[in-house]
């Protein structure tokens, strides 16, 4: 695909404003859903690595379910709660944020087939705090919230670090479920998938490549910028 | 100050039952058993980490059973020393500050105060990966002290710690307990329990099976597994002497026995390993330089033979084989020599 494409044709189609505006909404919509989804997933995530209570086992199937139906299938779930007709649709309307055919609808949909990711690795980050630490937190005053905040979360943070940047990045790839709740305006895989419909794989091809080198080098730098907080902890530590 | 009222605490197939303590202000209180007795559910009892199923803790008469463990005024050193690894000594150290002091001025001064009272002020912008165990174990101290405990409990303090780390630690702990800190602490060591406890409680499959002085648990345990596990029959609280080149102990102000060279404390206590003592029916001339004519006052049939508790002025066990006793013919009320090696005895400074 890459050898395929030259470089001329990469160049007018990164200067194309349609393909500028859906590139730009693609990595926006991904980011404000793992921003805003993750202030309910990591506390979340915390009560499924510390609690245990009736169905636990029943809600981790649930929050798995995501990444093993058809994503079509998830759409048309979204759909159900997020049209205009649903109580989260009309709460929605009342405060002027629409669902469907919008990028709120958007993120909805690509935080619902990512959001295990990130709910995966941060139990996991969790699960691997000692809980003596925590203890020793408590037993020095501190209140179960601070214990959280001072405690458990910056030592899960590598984890949930990890699992932001892999639910950002399969918010960023997912098709599916988008299609299905907004068409329009129109995420970078869709714009790829109407080219291809429309065009040919032709029109559809240097759109693919451009999108994959800016996932490519979001991810390196991402990762990079991981690693920089890591390796300064690791230098501090010495 | 302290008390612990029938408490029985359940977790997993394990029990505490019905625990009774009471710990005095400024009581060195020893929790003396084997792996696995309970001692650690214990501590977490009292600091509200485990809830008891029945049974009430006081603290300064108020009942604190059931109160948050945030609000108990003690102070928990766990045995790992559970430091945040992610923040640096004096961080660990002012973390339980949070919300108490607001000066930074008085933060500081009061971390610097009780890191020279511990003795690790070049250790305060370290990290705890840099840390030796004996110096983790020392910033745990710091943490725990900095929030003024009423009681500090202490799990298994001197673990998995070198000779010389263990003795400048019990060196601060009599410190600290000297100035006023009451203290619980928990140990598998009769050797620790003897050297700094005031008080000792044996437990054992989560029963208190005796609790007293040293002296009381040590010389009349009251039950055979005390006996067993504190495995020190011939046991004495001396004062101790030099005479010619010699070290003495002296028992009772009447006893003289001779100690390995090394140069000791002027309190302390001996043990003598029954197995150690040899019976002769006159005195014999060998390396051993304690000899003591006494009278043989009962013998008791053992595993491994037969106890004999020989009157020298103070009651020492001895145990030799059937045959021995039989050969030598020793009988109730009869005389008899003892002698054991100055290398025999083992030294516990007090």
């Amino acid at each position: 695909m890459f050898l395929a494409t030259s470089p001329v044709s990469l160049f007018e189609t990164a200067k194309e404003s349609e393909v500028q505006q859906s590139i730009w909404l693609t990595m926006w919509t991904s980011m404000l859903a793992t921003i805003v989804f993750a202030f309910m997933a990591i506390p979340l995530s915390y009560l499924m690595a510390r609690k245990t209570f009736p169905l636990k086992k029943l809600i981790t199937g649930i929050i798995d379910l995501p990444v093993v139906i058809p994503h079509s299938a998830a759409g048309i779930a979204i759909l159900g709660f997020v049209s205009r007709n649903s109580v989260l649709g009309k709460i929605g309307s009342s405060i002027g944020l629409d669902f469907v055919g919008k990028p709120a609808g958007i993120a909805v949909a690509m935080a619902f087939v990512s959001i295990p990711y990130l709910i995966n690795a941060a139990r996991d980050g969790f699960s691997g705090v000692s809980v003596r630490l925590e203890n020793a937190a408590l037993s020095l005053g501190a209140s179960p919230s601070r214990v959280f905040f001072t405690v458990s979360l910056p030592l899960a943070w590598r984890n949930i670090v990890s699992g932001l940047i892999l639910m950002f990045a399969r918010g960023m790839s997912e098709f599916g479920a988008i299609i299905v709740v907004a068409y329009h305006p129109m995420v970078t895989p869709v714009l790829i998938y109407e080219r291809f419909g429309s065009f040919g794989l032709k029109y559809a091809r240097p759109v693919s490549v451009l999108f994959i080198l800016i996932s490519l080098a979001v991810f390196i730098l991402l990762r990079f910028l991981a690693r920089e907080k890591d390796s300064s902890e690791s230098s501090q530590n010495r | 100050m302290l008390e612990l009222r029938n408490i029985s605490v359940t977790l997993g197939n394990f029990s505490l039952k019905s625990i009774n303590i009471s710990v005095d202000k400024g009581d060195y209180f020893i929790l003396l058993g084997v792996s696995g007795a309970g001692k650690s559910m214990v501590l977490e009892t009292i600091a509200g980490l485990l809830q008891p199923d029945k049974g009430f803790i006081f603290l300064d008469g108020k009942d604190i059973t059931y109160e948050k463990i945030q609000r108990r005024s003690v102070g928990l050193v766990f045995q790992d020393h559970a430091i945040f690894p992610h923040m640096s000594v004096k961080e660990n150290i002012a973390y339980s500050l949070y919300g108490r002091i607001e000066s930074p001025s008085e933060k500081k001064n009061k971390i610097q105060k009780i890191a020279e009272q511990i003795g690790i002020s070049i250790l305060l912008n370290r990290k705890p990966s840099t840390l030796s165990g004996g110096e983790l174990q020392r910033v745990a101290l710091a943490r725990t002290l900095i929030q003024e405990p009423k009681v500090l409990l202490l799990d298994e303090p001197l673990a998995s710690m070198d000779i010389q780390l263990r003795s400048e630690l019990r060196g601060l702990l009599r410190r600290l307990n000297r100035n006023g800190q009451t203290i619980v602490h928990v140990t598998h060591d009769y050797e620790e329990a003897l050297s700094l406890g005031g008080k000792i409680a044996v437990i054992h499959n989560g029963k208190i099976l005796q609790t007293g002085t040293p002296m009381d648990v040590f010389q009349q345990p009251r039950s055979e597994f005390v006996a067993h596990f504190t495995g020190a029959k011939n046991f004495f609280r001396v004062t101790t002497s030099k005479d010619a080149g010699h070290t003495i102990a002296i028992v009772n102000d009447k006893i003289s026995i001779y100690l390995p060279a090394e140069a000791y404390e002027n309190n302390g206590y001996i043990i003598l390993r029954a197995e150690d003592i040899i019976l002769s029916r006159q005195r014999i001339d060998s390396s051993a330089v304690n000899n003591f004519e006494g009278t043989v006052k009962d013998i008791i049939p053992s595993r491994t033979g037969v106890e004999v508790l020989i009157d020298i002025g103070i009651l020492i066990h001895a145990i030799i084989t059937r045959e021995s006793m039989n050969h030598l013919e020793i009988a109730e009320g009869n005389l008899i020599w003892i002698s054991f090696k100055a290398t025999a005895i083992r030294f516990i400074q007090a």
